[in-house]
């Protein structure tokens, strides 16, 4: 069964072609980062504009480098939300036309569900249930897959999503947008230990998270270093700022996993290309017998091959819709 | 040759077919479900009732703008789909200009869309050899400079939400140089969009679905707060 999916729901451009949910036969992704860059931050309507602009491109091309063409297509998928209301407009309209003018079922789908399916396309053999950590630019959430499609929300962030709160950071550090991947690399060759900032790890038995007390503390610390005309060192800043994320990501997923009895951790989200997370999750998995999981780069950017996948796993389990799909900016996961 | 037509300009959503000089049917609705819901459900209806198969489309046209950003990407981003489907030729049309059109007179025709805080998106047209003649082309502006500007004509007609809107300064300025249209003719319709596709195509012209985008007129407020920067 060949998928043609789209998304939108940001500032990437992504169509994909998925065959049967695991294989991509195609991933487009043209991103729109340099055009934000200048903004120092998405601008929606910058977004929607671009998105209309190249989506038939996009989708052509997947179609050309899977080698095939819309007749050899069984199922369209779109992100359905959350994202930008504008920008998704763009999928969703275009999926919408598709659906009805090829005689296809359309599947609307959830970009975080997408983004847990990343690991479906990476690991063929993957199979829920699993503790799933899922961190990104817009969403921090742990949670347990109890099936393809179903999907028990254990934890999620109070206040700021991680990755929201490395861009702060960074831009705080006066780092450019976006902020996650820089800091990571910077921590690499800084002291973790080097200042101690706060874990907020909130009521022993809760699995929510909260970052703008962290996020507060670097701000703090940078104002104080300057009031006293002491030097920064970005890299130490950068890496006892993430290694503070990182103890409360992991810290939880661990005890979520050992909690549900889980022998797996899957990481999903843009975060989840953290080197830093990527080796301190494997590290504790090996010393407590937890097989960790996580997606290539690639596919832990917002990309279609992963709307592709979660679109053929719900309408293998009959949730298809119509078309009066909406967008749906603030979706959740249920 | 069967045309299909979108206008999604405004809150009215608006779909029409046409074959070669006949109109097989129009469809429009003002309410308040979204565009994004709506469109493709009432393109099926439309053609469901008709007997048609979307695939004996031979073109496609759609209201490019100026309007509401979000309506215009929908309405645009539906026919490139079709258009790029099955490969047939789409055409952008003026909403301005589709608006004008609903207005066959020698008069002077001032449609107008509502651009929120007292503008209105504009333009200046009249009727000759049977098609609608741009005098002024597309902009946005004050409904009082427009006013002002309109104040030296003898008689001016005027549609669009923008008109309905401005009524009443409008008549206070204008007087009784200026008529209002009449319902039918005073919304962005799907129709006016079709007719003009058909002799736009007829003149050879056409649009590519990889390239064709609305016309905003208008830049998004990031844009221009960053050139102001720039500037200084
Ligand atoms: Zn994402």
């Amino acid at each position: 069964m060949l998928t043609l999916a789209i998304e939108t729901s940001c500032d990437e451009t992504s169509a994909a072609v998925i065959k049967d949910g695991r294989e991509v036969l195609s991933n487009i992704i043209s991103s729109q980062i340099d055009i934000h860059r200048k903004f120092g931050g998405v601008v929606p309507e910058v977004a929607s504009r671009k998105h209309i602009e190249t989506i038939n491109q996009i989708v052509q091309e997947a179609l050309d480098s899977a080698n095939v063409t819309f007749k050899d297509i069984d199922l369209i998928g779109v992100t359905q939300g959350p994202g930008l209301v504008g920008a998704l407009l763009i999928g969703i309209s275009t999926a919408k036309a598709l659906a009805y003018a090829l005689g296809l079922p359309l599947v609307g789908v959830n970009h975080i569900e997408g983004h847990v399916c990343a690991n479906y396309i990476e690991f063929k053999d993957l199979e829920p249930p699993f503790t799933c950590l899922i961190v990104s630019g817009g969403h921090t959430y742990l949670i347990q897959a109890n099936g393809y499609t179903d999907y028990e929300i254990v934890g999620r962030t109070r206040d700021d999503a991680a990755g929201e709160a490395f861009d702060k950071v960074a831009r705080a550090l006066g780092l450019p947008y976006p902020g996650g991947p820089v800091i990571d690399k910077l921590a690499q060759n800084g002291n973790k230990k080097a200042i101690d900032f706060p874990r907020a790890m909130l009521e022993a038995d809760s699995y929510d998270f909260s970052f703008s007390g962290l996020k507060t503390a670097v701000l703090n610390y940078l104002n104080q270093q300057k009031q006293k005309g002491e030097e920064i060192i970005v890299e130490d800043v950068a890496a006892s700022f993430q290694q503070a994320v990182l103890d409360v990501l992991v810290d939880k997923s661990f005890r979520l996993a050992k909690e549900r009895k889980m022998d797996k951790i899957v990481l999903a989200g843009g975060v989840a290309a953290n080197q830093g997370l990527r080796t301190m999750m494997e590290e504790r998995g090996k010393k407590e017998g937890i097989k960790i999981f996580y997606p290539s780069r690639i596919l832990c950017t917002d990309n279609a091959a992963m709307i592709g996948s979660a679109a053929y796993f719900n309408y293998r389990e009959g949730k298809i819709s119509d078309l009066y799909l909406n967008v749906e900016p603030n979706l959740d996961l249920s | 040759m069967k045309v299909l037509a979108l206008d999604t300009s405004t809150m009215i959503a608006s779909c029409a077919v046409l074959e070669e000089d006949q109109v097989l049917g129009e469809y429009s609705l003002n309410q308040s479900k979204t565009h994004s819901e709506n469109l493709v459900p009432m393109v099926k209806e439309v053609l469901d009732n008709l007997g048609l198969k979307i695939e004996e489309i031979d073109i496609y046209g759609v209201a490019v703008g100026p309007g509401s950003f979000t309506g215009l990407r929908i309405g645009v981003a539906t026919v490139k789909a079709f258009a790029h489907i099955f490969n047939k030729p789409v055409i952008g049309i003026s909403t301005l200009e589709a608006l004008a059109y609903n207005l066959p007179y020698n008069e002077t025709i001032v449609p107008m869309i509502d651009a929120r805080r007292d503008r209105v998106y504009t333009g200046i047209y009249t009727w000759y050899n049977d098609t609608t003649k741009t005098i002024m082309e597309p902009t946005v502006l004050d409904i009082n400079e427009l006013l002002d500007m309109l104040e030296a004509y003898d008689e001016v007609v005027v549609n669009g939400n923008g008109s309905t809107l401005h009524r009443e300064t409008i008549k206070s300025r204008l007087k009784d140089k200026v008529r209002f249209s009449t319902m039918g003719n005073n919304f962005c319709r799907a129709l006016s969009v079709a007719e003009l596709t058909l002799k736009k195509y007829r003149d050879g012209y056409a649009d590519n679905f990889y390239s064709l985008v609305p016309e905003y007129l208008r830049e998004s407020q990031a844009q221009r707060d960053l050139k102001k920067k720039e500037q200084r």
